[in-house]
């Protein structure tokens, strides 16, 4: 399932439509994410809000969408280029890749929200390819 | 609550009763760590836990493998109500200890390989099936907590 020229040209001209409301839809996943999903809280334990739109929350998914950014502009070659964050996924924020899945559901449930137009079935294939490939290249250093 | 037939119940009873809690309980979570690494962040006062080496003689993961698999014979004898006889176990590890759900289900999967390992052909894909059945009500109810 290795993302085409076509998938490649699809993420990337969608995420110029994501842009400018990254940190929003971050935020707005985060938040989903941790009240549909709440073991996905037992690695916020530091966190004194998790609630939705609490500021660490919006820090966080700021963050998240940040590195999803960089992995737009990494496409070519995301194993390598994500290689630093997989390190610091498995090394020191020892997330279990499991919950790689789980954000991803999320951030594409807020595209279809914030995006509905522009996320058509054939943008969402693209986009869910490119999120499980980013996910891959992030567990590359796990084990 | 999970339905059980007879002969799965005897099928449970049955792998249970061979499994020497001792010995697989020592050697489980050496399997899982050096398996799944990342589980790791569970064990900061467990002391060394970072080579395999270190891993397969730590006396306090080979102390915690006889305490899992003691557990696991709770819910045996509870098959009926697993939820209920793991009730506040689920929200130890959810509050206090914050276990990621996903790492039970990888525990699981390090048990029936360890079983796997001692009965081996006895472990027939219908035995299997059932075993499997009984680990995910485990699983399901070490989750229930999880709101």
């Amino acid at each position: 399932m290795s993302l085409t020229a076509k998938d490649k040209e699809t993420v990337k001209a969608f995420w110029a439509k994501v842009a400018p409301k990254a940190e929003d839809i971050g935020q707005d996943a985060l938040s989903r994410m941790l009240v549909v999903y709440p073991q996905t809280k037992t690695y916020f334990a530091h966190w004194k809000d998790l609630s939705p739109g609490s500021a660490p929350v919006k820090k966080h998914g700021a963050t998240v969408m940040g590195g999803v950014a960089d992995a737009v502009a990494k496409i070519d070659d995301l194993t390598s280029g994500l290689l630093n964050l997989s390190e610091l996924h498995a090394f020191t924020l020892r997330v279990d890749p499991a919950n790689f899945k789980i954000l991803a559901h999320n951030i594409l449930v807020v595209f279809a929200i914030r995006l509905p137009n522009d996320f058509t079935p054939e943008v969402h294939v693209a986009v869910d390819k490119f999120l499980a490939a980013v996910a891959r290249a992030l567990s590359e250093k796990y084990r | 609550m999970v339905k059980w037939t007879e002969e799965e119940r005897c099928i449970i009873r049955g792998v249970w009763e061979k499994v020497d809690i001792d010995e697989v309980g020592a050697q489980l979570w050496a399997r899982a760590l050096i398996v799944y690494p990342w589980i790791e962040r569970y064990f900061g006062t467990f002391g060394d836990t970072f080579t395999t080496t270190a891993i397969l003689n730590n006396p306090k993961l080979a102390a915690l493998g006889k305490i899992v698999l003691a557990a696991l014979d709770t819910a045996v004898k509870n098959m009926d109500n697993v939820k209920g006889a793991y009730a506040s176990l689920s929200r130890v590890h959810y509050e206090k200890i914050k276990v990621d759900p996903e790492h039970f289900r990888l525990l699981a999967e390090c048990i029936t390989i360890s079983i796997a390992c001692k009965l081996k052909a006895e472990l027939s894909p219908q035995v299997l099936s059932t075993w499997q059945k009984f680990l995910s009500a485990v699983v399901e109810a070490m989750s229930s907590q999880y709101k």
